[in-house]
């Protein structure tokens, strides 16, 4: 067993607005710069939709992420050795920047500052490549809130494997949903990025985890642009540099949570630690893909266990580390309530980031008994079937017949598997059935009971799962353990070294000249 | 004494500003980089990038043969000289398609000028003189694949053995003499340009594990008492 320790992340997909706050957070701390206009390191699209890059989830197109090869390893579909190298003077597999889109602004002087005339002067938008007038074509959340539209939610490719029936019925006007997604890195255990690196620019930092591209070694080969499956590492085309998002480490190691997290409007993130057995990393990420989810869950450690406790201080894991695992909201989430799924496992880079799939969307049906006594009386004054109905009778059966066909959300986050995918929904459902019969009281004990024993939770875990989705402050919700500041300084250099030299003022060693 | 100036000053002035040059802003590493274009143009890329670094690729390792092993070429004969001469022509041709359309393809792109330095054109209008030159020395005086081991490897060997000597050079056909002069202002301007890119061409990914993980301290000592402070503080990759 070789522990070590991951900060990983769960998304609590029900309860984002969709109000892009998270990547205006990030964007102005990292990206408001020449070449990096066009990147969002967090970036919010819309499901079911096209996404950033256009369509980035079709690995025919975008050749990222790991496949299974004959013998029963993985290799990078697109990248590697062998084929990296090959295609080292010119990659096939590059996204370019019209597959995101071109970077623009206005001429905001020119409303103020253009002569008097007959008509309205208007800001015209001129990309911020070339400085020249264009038409804008794309954006970096063009799809938002276009469910239905045949460009955009029509052409998602999760919608692959549904037969054209079901994705007619999803794309029904009065059935119409949608939900959004917000994408960072992932901070993989398996990362394509960093295997694709010719030069070896990228790499995983061992104490955290987090995934960085050393800005100084990169030398533009762009195979991780390639490789990474997500499309979460850019091209900064005006330094010919390759950048990612960095998990704000340098606010992690202050024990601040990441500017997207710190911001998020809708209290949707959660930040924690994750113990993982990395010896079991290539087994997992090269399981079957039935498997590949459950085989995921078993690299996390339970941080709780004397076993892996001691491994993990054999492996120079601090103390509180290890009290920040045991805390960790994400392994709550993840390992505990198992609740969260990664997002499309099957392409096997093993993603820190979990999200706790969408219910509301697939909740509320159209009323074919909107007499129903439950219904509210105010809404009982349109009959004309209209109606949302939130009751809650047969609920589970209307997990089978979501708005969304399971089949879709499992292409999302259950690696194709339905029956993995309807456990989840079926377990925040019944939390909130739980929590009705607490609230509303119109439902019983008895019906709550039953639910909640069907999911296989407590009435303490549906209550901790409830306080943590909803009412959680922040200190729960980002338990970010200690950096040790007087480690971080040690790692640079030996503080017995300058031990007894001048304190303060000194970017040089205080050394005597020549 | 020009001959000297130009065979013999210049090549020592070159390298040695090549090297004094690549290394010092190496130190600065942000900069090296082969500040690829693809992401803003990759249509045309194809058919320029490829034939042009696999043609220049092949006919950088002839003349490293022809300067490194003279025997061999000076030995070949007859049907082997042919073959030789011709796969380094077809590879000359293939480079100087190649730099020619990258170099139409930087001028036509409007995104590409927002790229594009001045060094940039100085470059691939030297590139293209060069190789120009080349293949026409390979055209008009042909059996180059004999008599630049016998001719130039000496002179090559006398500059890089300090016991320089530019007779042979200076007895040679202007077009050589170009392509003498043109191989090492090429050679000065590396460190200035973009070309510092194939110093650090990524052979070491070959046998490098595919994931890298770095420490900041040895995990397995930092926190142990026992071992001193010095040994827990180097930077261990993949431990
Ligand atoms: S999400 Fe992409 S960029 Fe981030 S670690 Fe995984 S492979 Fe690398
Ligand atoms: S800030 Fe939070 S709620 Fe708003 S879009 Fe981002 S993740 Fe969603």
């Amino acid at each position: 067993m070789d522990v070590r320790s991951q900060m990983s992340m769960v998304f609590h997909l029900d309860k984002c607005l969709g109000c892009h706050t998270c990547s205006v957070a990030c964007k102005n701390i990292w990206t408001d710069r020449k070449g990096a206009e066009y990147m969002w390191f967090n970036n919010v699209e819309t499901k079911p939709g096209t996404g950033y890059p256009t369509k980035w989830e079709d690995q025919d197109i975008y050749k990222g992420g790991w496949e299974k090869t004959n013998t029963g390893g993985i290799e990078l579909k697109g990248a590697g050795k062998l084929k990296g190298l090959v295609n080292i003077f010119y990659n096939p597999n590059l996204p370019v920047i019209d597959d995101y889109y071109e970077p623009f602004t206005y001429k905001y002087l020119d409303l103020i500052e253009s002569p008097q005339q007959d008509v309205q002067p208007v800001a015209r938008p001129v990309s911020l490549i070339t400085g020249k007038p264009i038409d804008i074509k794309m954006g970096p959340n063009w799809d938002d809130d276009l469910s239905g539209t045949p460009d955009f939610a029509r052409k998602d490719p999760n919608l692959e494997n549904l037969s054209p029936a079901e994705q007619e019925a999803m794309f029904q006007l009065e059935k119409m949903a949608f939900y959004y997604l917000p994408r960072i890195c992932n901070h993989c255990l398996n990362p394509a990025c960093v295997a694709s690196c010719p030069s070896g620019a990228i790499y995983k930092r061992g104490e955290d985890g987090v995934v960085l591209i050393n800005q100084e070694v990169c030398r533009a080969w762009r195979m991780c642009i390639t490789a990474c499956p997500y499309k979460k590492t850019y091209y900064n085309w005006s330094t010919g540099k390759s950048e990612k998002c960095l998990l704000c480490f340098p606010r992690i190691e202050a024990g601040i949570a990441p500017a997207c997290m710190h911001t998020c409007v809708g209290r949707i993130r959660y930040l924690g630690v994750l113990l993982y057995d990395a010896d079991k990393i290539e087994a997992a990420a090269s399981a079957d893909e039935k498997d590949l989810i459950s085989a995921q869950m078993d690299i996390y450690l339970d941080p709780f266990d004397p076993d892996v406790i001691a491994a993990a201080k054999a492996n120079g894991i601090a103390d509180s580390t290890i009290q920040a695992a045991q805390e960790s909201p994400v392994y709550k989430f993840v390992k505990e309530w198992k609740v969260a799924l990664p997002l499309h496992a099957e392409f096997r880079t093993l993603p820190n980031l979990f999200y706790v799939p969408p219910l509301l969307p697939v909740m509320a049906t159209i009323s074919e008994r909107s007499n129903s006594p439950k219904v509210n009386e105010i809404s009982k004054q349109w009959d004309d079937k209209w109606l949302y109905d939130t009751s809650l009778d047969e609920i589970f059966g209307t997990i089978e017949q979501t708005r969304f066909p399971l089949k879709y959300m499992a292409n999302l986050f259950g690696a194709g598997d339905e029956k993995l995918m309807a456990d989840k929904l079926n377990k925040l459902m019944a939390v909130r059935i739980y929590r009705r019969h607490k609230t509303v009281g119109d439902i019983s004990k008895e019906k709550s009971d039953e639910a909640l024993r069907k999911v296989g939770l407590s009435e303490s875990e549906a209550e901790a799962l409830f306080n943590l989705t909803t009412l959680a402050k922040f200190e729960e919700r980002f338990v970010i353990p200690a950096a040790h500041r007087e480690q971080s300084i040690e790692m640079l250099e030996s503080t017995a070294d300058v031990k007894g030299s001048e304190g303060f003022g000194f970017i040089e060693r205080p050394v005597r000249g020549l | 004494m020009v001959d000297n100036v130009l065979y013999i000053a210049f090549p020592y002035v070159a390298i040695v500003v090549f090297l004094i040059g690549s290394i010092y802003r190496y130190k600065f590493g942000f900069k090296y980089s082969t500040l690829s274009s693809q992401f803003l143009e990759t249509q045309k890329l194809y058919l320029a990038s490829v034939p042009f670094h696999v043609g220049i690729i092949v006919i950088f390792l002839f003349h490293l043969i022809g300067f490194i092993i003279p025997p061999i070429n000076i030995s070949l004969g007859g049907t082997t000289l042919v073959v030789f001469e011709t796969i380094g022509l077809i590879f000359g041709f293939l480079a100087l398609f190649g730099i020619i359309m990258l170099f139409i393809r930087r001028l036509q792109n409007e995104r590409l000028q927002m790229v594009t330095n001045k060094m940039d054109i100085v470059i691939e209008i030297l590139l293209i003189l060069q190789i120009l030159l080349g293949v026409l020395t390979a055209i008009m005086y042909k059996w180059g694949a004999g008599w630049y081991s016998a001719d130039m490897a000496p002179y090559l060997w006398s500059l890089f053995t300090f016991n320089p000597d530019a007779s042979a050079v200076a007895a040679m056909p202007l077009l050589v003499k170009l392509h003498v002069i043109g191989a090492f202002l090429i050679i000065l301007l590396i460190p200035f340009s973009r070309l510092v890119h194939f110093l650090v061409a990524p052979f070491h990914y070959i046998s490098r594990a595919y994931q890298v993980v770095r420490w900041n301290w040895d995990r397995k000592t930092i926190r142990d008492p026992n071992t001193p402070w010095r040994e827990t503080i180097k930077s261990p990759q993949n431990n």
